[in-house]
C-alpha cells in the first residue's frame, strides 16, 4: 500500500541533495506524502497531548479519593455530577471516577509503560546486538542463542510468568517488558552492526588503530541506530497492548493507578448490564493510541526501508 | 534427518529442564500459597497438616528435586484449589483450547489467503489498499480489546437494537458431544454458535498477518520466470493464480501458519478469559491469580513442550514441502 507512494516519487528523490535539500528536508517531505501516516500522527500527537497534560486538562483527579462521590458512579455519559459542578461527557465508573479524567490519566500510565520499557529493552537489546555482532565466534553464537530461544517463546507467556513471580505494580510490569522485548531488539542490532562491520568506515577507523571501544560505539552505533528507532516506534505500540492485556487480566498495573487496560477490566463487569461507556471508551482511547503509533511506523519502515526507492 | 531431530530434542530437554528449574524458583519466592487455600477460622494444627499434605514444609531443593521426580513421570503434584493432579486437570482442558485454536486458525487462513492474493495481484486497486488498511487494525489491536468489541456488538447492542437479531453466546462452550474420549463443542450447533465469537477475536489477528504474508508472497513470486512461461504457454489466468502461483506462496504460509499455532494456543489465554471458554488458557490465569503452583508449573511445561515440537514438525514439513531445502546442510 505505501510503497506506492515510494514507487512514485521522481527518480533521484532519494539521492543525497543540491545544498536546500537537508536529509531532515527530504524526510518530512517523504513522511507527508502519505495521508494515512499524517492521520496515525495526528491520532498520536492528540493523545500524547491529552496524556501529558491531562493534570490541567482533566475534569477531575481521579487520583483524588476524597472528590469523587460515591453517589455518581456509573452515571451513563452526558450526565450531571450531583453536586452540580461537573458534567460527566463520558459517564462514570464502577468507583464514581469521571471516565474522561481517569482516560486521560490512565493514558499517562499507559503511554509512559510503553515508552519507558522500549527505551530501556532497546538500549538493552542494542548493547547485546551490537556486542554480538562485533566480537562474533562464541560471544555471539551464545548470545544468539539465548535471544533465538526467548523468541520461541509467545511474549504473552513469558509476560505472564514473570508477573506471576513478580506480583503486581508499574515497576513490575516495566520489567515484565523489558525481559520481552529487548531480544527482538539484540536480533535487529545484531543484523544491522552486521552490515556496517563490513563497510569502508569502519575499516578505516581500525586502519587509524582506534581502540575497540571507540569504533563500536562511536562509530558502529550511531549507523545501527536508524533501522533501531523504526522497530522502536512499532514496539511501542506492542508494549501498550500488551500492558494493556496483563491489566485486563489483573496482572498488570494495581487498581489505585489504572492504566487504559485496568479500566477496560473494570468496565468489563459492567457491559453486560448494559453499561457499555465504562468500557467502551477507554478502549476507543487504547485504539486510538495504537492505530496512530501503528501507522506511523508502518510508514517509517517503508520511508527508512533501503529497499524502497534509495 | 535424523541427528538434526535427535539435536533439536535435546535442544528441547534443556530449554524444559531450565524453564522449569526458573519458575519453580520464582513461583516458590512468591506469596504462601497455604494463607489463600486456608480459611482465618482454621486452627493451628489444621494449617500445619495441610502444609505437610502439599509437602510445602521441606527445603526449597528439596520441594523441586522431588517436583523433577515427578515430573520426569509426567507427575506434577496436585492442584492446591482442585484437589487432582495438575496434569489431568491440563488435560481435561486441552480439548477446548486446541478446538478454538485450530478452529481459528482455519478461519485466518480461509480468509486471510483469498484477501492477500488478491492485494497481491492488484496491488494498486482501491480494494487491495482497503485490504491492507484494515490488516493494520487486525494486528495493532489487543485480542482482548477484539473479543471486547465483538461482544458489546454481538451479544448486546445489535440484540437490543434490532428487534429478533440472535444474541451470540458469549461465555462459556456450549453442549459438548464425547468423540474418542475428547469433549468437543464442534459437532453441535449451539457449540458452533459458542465458537463463532472467540475463534473470529483469535483469527482476526493471525488472519492480517496471513494476508500481509500471502500479499508479500504473492508479489515475489508473480514476476518469477515460470509465471511468465505458463503465461506464455496460454494458461487461462486462473490456472496460472490457482495452480502456479498457490503452490508457491503455499510454502511460507504453511510454515507461518504453523509457527503461529503456537501463538494462538498461548493468546488463548486472553480470548479464554473474556469468554469464559473452559480450556487451559483460563485454567492458566485462575491458577495465577490463586498461586496454584503445580497446575502453573505443570502448564508451563506442557506449552514448552508443546511449542518445541511444533518448531520441530513445522520445520521437518517445511524440508517436505519444499524440495529445495535440506536439513542436513542446516543440522551443523
Amino acid at each position: 500500500m505505501t510503497d506506492a507512494a515510494a514507487d512514485n516519487m521522481p527518480p533521484g528523490a532519494g539521492r543525497a541533495a543540491p545544498a536546500v535539500e537537508t536529509p531532515w528536508r527530504r524526510f518530512m517531505a517523504d513522511f507527508c506524502a502519505n495521508r494515512l501516516a499524517l492521520f496515525g500522527l495526528v491520532l498520536v500527537i492528540v493523545v500524547a497531548a491529552a496524556a501529558l497534560l491531562a493534570p490541567w486538562l482533566a475534569p477531575q483527579n481521579p487520583y483524588d479519593i476524597a472528590k469523587l462521590d460515591i453517589f455518581d458512579s456509573k452515571m451513563p455519559p452526558g450526565s450531571a455530577s450531583s453536586d452540580g459542578t461537573l458534567t460527566y461527557w463520558l459517564g462514570t465508573d464502577g468507583q464514581a471516577r469521571d471516565m474522561l479524567s481517569a482516560m486521560m490519566y490512565g493514558m499517562r500510565v499507559s503511554l509512559l509503560v510503553g515508552a519507558v520499557s522500549v527505551v530501556v529493552a532497546l538500549a538493552i537489546g542494542t548493547v547485546v546486538g551490537l556486542t554480538a555482532a562485533f566480537f562474533g565466534g562464541r560471544v555471539d553464537a551464545f548470545l544468539m542463542r539465548c535471544v533465538d530461544i526467548q523468541l520461541s517463546f509467545p511474549a504473552i507467556l513469558v509476560a505472564l510468568i514473570l508477573l506471576a513471580v513478580l506480583g503486581q505494580g508499574v515497576d513490575k510490569v516495566l520489567y515484565a517488558l523489558i525481559a520481552v522485548q529487548w531480544a527482538y531488539f539484540a536480533r535487529a542490532a545484531r543484523a544491522a552492526a552486521l552490515v556496517e562491520r563490513e563497510k569502508e568506515y569502519v575499516e578505516a577507523a581500525r586502519c587509524l588503530a582506534l581502540p575497540r571501544r571507540r569504533i563500536l560505539w562511536r562509530h558502529l552505533l550511531p549507523n545501527c541506530l536508524p533501522p533501531l528507532i523504526v522497530i522502536a516506534t512499532v514496539e511501542v505500540a506492542h508494549a501498550i497492548a500488551l500492558e494493556a492485556t496483563l491489566s485486563f487480566l489483573g496482572l498488570g498495573v494495581p487498581v489505585t493507578e489504572p492504566s487504559l487496560g485496568k479500566l477496560i477490566a473494570n468496565g468489563f463487569e459492567f457491559l453486560m448490564a448494559g453499561k457499555y461507556w465504562i468500557a467502551l471508551f477507554p478502549g476507543l482511547a487504547l485504539a486510538m493510541a495504537l492505530i496512530g503509533i501503528n501507522l506511523v511506523g508502518d510508514h517509517l519502515r517503508d520511508i527508512l526501508n533501503p529497499r524502497n526507492a534509495r | 534427518m535424523l541427528v538434526f531431530i535427535i539435536r533439536r530434542l535435546m535442544q528441547a530437554v534443556v530449554v524444559m529442564v531450565v524453564m522449569s528449574a526458573l519458575v519453580f524458583g520464582g513461583i516458590y519466592l512468591v506469596g504462601n500459597p497455604v494463607t489463600m487455600l486456608i480459611s482465618d477460622q482454621a486452627s493451628e494444627a489444621e494449617r500445619l497438616a495441610v502444609i505437610r499434605d502439599l509437602g510445602l514444609d521441606q527445603p526449597v531443593w528439596q520441594q523441586y528435586l522431588t517436583f523433577v521426580g515427578k515430573a520426569v513421570v509426567g507427575e506434577f503434584g496436585k492442584s492446591f484449589r482442585a484437589g487432582e493432579p495438575a496434569m489431568q486437570l491440563i488435560f481435561q482442558h486441552m480439548p477446548a483450547t486446541i478446538e478454538l485454536a485450530l478452529v481459528a486458525m482455519l478461519l485466518a487462513v480461509l480468509v486471510g489467503v483469498p484477501l492477500g492474493m488478491y492485494a497481491g495481484l492488484r496491488p494498486d486497486s482501491l480494494r487491495a489498499r482497503g485490504i491492507m488498511t484494515v490488516s493494520i487494525l487486525g494486528f495493532s489491536l489487543p485480542t482482548f480489546w477484539v473479543g471486547l468489541m465483538l461482544i458489546m456488538l454481538f451479544a448486546v447492542a445489535l440484540p437490543e437494537w434490532i428487534p429478533g437479531w440472535p444474541r451470540l453466546p458469549s461465555s462459556g462452550r456450549g453442549p459438548t458431544v464425547d468423540i474418542l474420549g475428547l469433549k468437543l463443542s464442534i459437532f453441535t450447533a449451539q457449540g458452533w454458535l459458542h465458537l463463532l465469537l472467540p475463534a473470529a477475536t483469535l483469527a482476526l489477528a493471525k488472519g492480517a498477518l496471513i494476508i500481509r504474508l500471502t500479499r508479500a508472497a504473492t508479489r515475489e513470486v508473480l514476476p518469477m520466470d515460470y509465471v511468465k512461461f505458463a503465461r506464455a504457454k496460454g494458461l487461462s489466468e486462473r490456472r496460472i493464480v490457482g495452480v502456479h502461483v498457490l503452490k508457491n506462496i503455499a510454502i511460507p504460509i504453511a510454515t507461518v501458519t504453523g509457527l503461529e499455532l503456537g501463538q494462538v494456543i498461548a493468546f488463548a489465554v486472553v480470548t479464554e478469559t473474556i469468554f469464559s471458554w473452559p480450556g487451559m488458557g483460563k485454567l492458566l490465569i485462575d491458577s495465577i491469580l490463586l498461586l496454584d503452583r503445580p497446575v502453573v508449573v505443570a502448564y508451563l511445561v506442557v506449552i514448552v513442550f508443546f511449542l518445541v515440537m511444533l518448531n520441530l514438525v513445522v520445520d521437518i514439513l517445511y524440508s517436505v514441502l519444499d524440495p529445495r531445502v535440506r536439513l542436513e546442510a542446516q543440522g551443523r
